[in-house]
């Protein structure tokens, strides 16, 4: 059993865990993911971590309340067990000096881009960050941004905090203007192809970490495989972060749909169960 | 003796096992195992036992079951292997035992699989244990993967007074006899037994380990100072057709599939979270065991038609043969000396058909087969992780691990390895052939401990 530390919440549908997982906290890196089993019944969610703290033994991973899996979930108070937490899993990221870095969060995406941020100002990057949220409300962990950015820019698609726009906006003006190393997105999947398609012109390296479909997470099921150039890669042992110039991300967009005729049935089971 | 015709085991009729996920075989009853038993000639010199991977003494089992004193039966067997109740339901024993029961040659042979079985349940139900005493020897082994190799291998480490734990990448121990092969051909609970047993012997099971990942090798033998290793992690990597329509939705791997329904219990979805995805008009790729137990998987679900879509002919098809007895008889449609060329896409990403190319003496000819699922049940690869993080490991091209055959030691000094992963099964990998390497491989770490450690006093450090 794991017990969940602290939880936070960022809006009516995003919230942040903190779980006791000392094991998984001293062997983390930046990059990697946990699957999260809440009890038997339940679906072996793939999440990556936000944070990782050794010395406290516990690891961060934040949430999008969506499917039945995880508005079961939001149920969860501090002080409650969920029966399996395993991880870390997939290759971390690459984390050196690579020069100027622009690292890009889309929303909830911007929690799994504060670790691969801070390793890479620690190993002597220049850090620009860029992330957006709908509207201000959403907005989280800006001062943890802050803190290992040596530029930090917030967009909001309404312009109530930050600038107004989408991250793809001051990245392509950072982008057309400076000598830039590489570029790191994390965020929804349109979000991410966005990027991709501003940085390839200019040939910046960019990394983004795919979160699709899995059940184990060890490389055994294949559902997470992803197209990437003329190979096929799976995104639990050979990702989660890939090139985001190969990735194939309409084939993404089209299986990240796999279930969601499934979804609504297990959902209408939940709402019977849980009337709001 | 001989006059005696083998004894059938009760089966549930098809029309009922098409509806639900019990077992199809029902095993004997105490009547009919004792009439079997009494089949058995005793040979001086069997030939049974050297049929069996694992080298059970079979007349040695049989006689105490025509005693009736099943206790010495179940004793018998458990010297060799401490999983009858699984190995009598899941081995080949028409290619190994009961292929070389001297009856066959002019009768049928002694049903070996069903009186194993037979003796494994009865110490299931009577809560029989293991009791040899157990003399701990100060060692400690860690073992990765649960599955047949690495629970075979725990099993005589304990016996031999070693502290072992098994890590286990997933919630549930027992790898592909939980993940892997569907519940009405072997009950989950009694894949669960089983292993209680192996636990009440002093091995401890940690769930939810991915070693390589949470800890690596290194860490095992260095910060958790355990004196050898066993690496059981499997091949459970899948393999694709490399056809055009791969990645559209409604193509999965049969380990996808499987795991979907077994270790996810995902037929009674949505009690349980987890959705199988499986459409109206489901295609099987392939004809190996995994293959049939999709389709019969699938079958179960509830679909219009299941087809098995398989390149060579059915008597070339490595199942057991009652497997595809079974399906036959569950209405499993079986499209031989086909070869699958391209899924074909409905226009929002889905297969709504694969084009089929039918070959034979006379010529060839291509047709569209209307499925709406189509599961590759092509064998599978080595699993990367334990190689990817051990850069001190040999591996082979395909990347399994290269160890030496007698012992199953590795390119590392104290790291064992079997099972699937050494592809030491040959073209068969079958539970009961990982079974056997893991026995061999605990035998070179008894050894290895002894000797190399009685030599240094302790075991060397980590080195590769």
């Amino acid at each position: 059993m794991f017990e969940i530390t602290a939880v936070e919440s960022f809006s009516p549908s995003t919230f942040l865990w903190e779980i006791n997982a000392p094991e998984i906290a001293r062997a983390a890196r930046p990059g990697q993911f946990v699957i999260v089993h809440c009890d038997e019944t339940s679906e072996r969610i793939p999440l990556t971590i936000a944070d990782f703290d050794a010395v406290k033994g516990t690891i961060t991973i934040v949430i999008q309340a969506a499917g039945k899996g995880t508005l079961e979930m939001m149920a969860y108070k501090a002080g409650d067990r969920i029966s399996a937490v395993a991880g870390p899993l997939g290759e971390p990221s690459e984390i050196e000096n690579f020069g100027t870095v622009v690292l890009v969060g889309g929303g909830l995406g911007a929690a799994p881009v504060y670790p691969i941020l801070r390793a890479l100002k620690l190993k002597g990057c220049h850090t620009i960050s860029i992330i957006g949220f709908r509207t201000k409300s959403l907005v989280f962990w800006e001062g943890r941004f802050r803190r290992y950015s040596d530029e930090s820019i917030i967009v909001t698609d309404d312009g109530s905090y930050g600038e107004k726009g989408l991250v793809t906006q001051p990245l392509k003006d950072i982008i057309m203007e400076r000598q830039i190393n590489r570029v790191i997105a994390i965020g929804p999947l349109v979000m991410m192809r966005s990027c991709a398609e501003v940085t390839r012109p200019f040939g910046v390296r960019t990394i983004v970490s795919v979160n699709p479909i899995m059940v184990d997470g060890t490389g055994m099921c294949g559902s997470c495989r992803v197209s990437l150039g003329d190979e096929v890669k799976f995104a639990c042992i050979d990702g989660p972060d890939m090139d985001g110039h190969l990735v194939n991300f309409d084939e993404l967009i089209i299986r990240q749909k796999r279930f969601v005729k499934y979804e609504k049935q297990s959902l209408a089971l939940y709402e019977k169960k849980c009337p709001k | 003796m001989s006059k005696i015709a083998r004894q059938q085991s009760t089966h549930l009729p098809p029309d009922t096992r098409r509806t639900n996920f019990n077992e199809v075989v029902c095993g004997y009853t105490e009547t009919e195992a004792l009439t079997e038993s009494g089949r058995c000639l005793q040979c001086k010199d069997p030939l049974c036992t050297s049929g069996c991977p694992v080298r059970i003494n079979i007349k040695g089992f049989i006689n105490f079951v025509s005693k009736k004193d099943y206790k010495g039966a179940y004793k018998t067997i458990t010297e060799a292997n401490l999983f009858p109740s699984i190995c009598g339901r899941v081995c080949p024993q028409d290619r190994q035992c009961e292929a070389a029961c001297i009856l066959g040659k002019k009768h049928e042979p002694v049903s070996i699989g069903l009186l194993e079985r037979f003796v494994g349940d009865m110490a299931q139900q009577n809560g029989w244990q293991e009791t040899r005493p157990i003399v701990p020897i100060n060692r400690t082994a860690a073992i990765i993967g649960s599955g047949p190799a690495g629970l075979a291998c725990a099993y005589d480490l304990a016996k031999a007074g070693v502290s072992v734990v098994v890590f286990e990448a997933l919630h549930l121990p027992g790898g592909v006899l939980t993940y892997g092969i569907p519940e009405f051909r072997l009950p989950k609970e009694r894949v669960f037994k089983e292993i209680e047993n192996l636990t009440r012997l002093g091995v401890t099971i940690e769930t939810n380990r991915v070693i390589g990942r949470i800890h690596t090798i290194e860490d095992l033998m260095g910060r958790l100072s355990f004196d050898v290793v066993f690496i059981g992690t499997g091949a459970g990597y899948p393999k694709n057709l490399g056809i055009k329509g791969d990645a559209l939705n409604g193509v999965m791997s049969a380990n996808e599939f499987l795991t979907r329904v077994n270790l996810m219990r995902g037929f009674d979805f949505p009690r349980y979270g987890t959705p199988v995805g499986m459409g109206k008009n489901v295609a099987v790729i392939g004809c190996g065991n995994t293959a049939i137990d999709s389709a019969r998987t699938a079958l179960r679900l509830g679909p219009e038609n299941v087809y098995i879509v398989y390149r060579r002919t059915l008597e070339e098809s490595p199942a057991r043969k009652e497997e595809i007895r079974h399906a036959i008889e569950e209405g499993v449609q079986f499209i031989c000396l086909t070869e699958s060329k391209e899924i074909i896409s409905d226009n929002e990403g889905w297969a709504k058909g694969m084009n089929c190319v039918q070959k034979d003496e006379t010529g060839s000819s291509e047709f569209l087969l209307n499925v709406d699922t189509v599961i590759y049940a092509l064998g599978t690869m080595a699993n990367p992780i334990i190689a990817r993080t051990t850069p001190e490991l040999t591996i082979d091209k395909a990347g399994y691990i290269e160890t030496n055959k007698e012992n199953m030691i590795t390119s590392i000094q104290g790291v064992f390895a079997g099972g699937d992963i050494t592809r030491s099964g040959g073209a068969f990998t079958t539970v009961i052939h990982a079974m056997s390497t893991g026995r061999r491989a605990a035998k070179g770490m008894l050894e290895y401990l002894e000797a190399v450690i009685a030599a240094n006093g302790r075991p060397p450090k980590f080195r590769g």
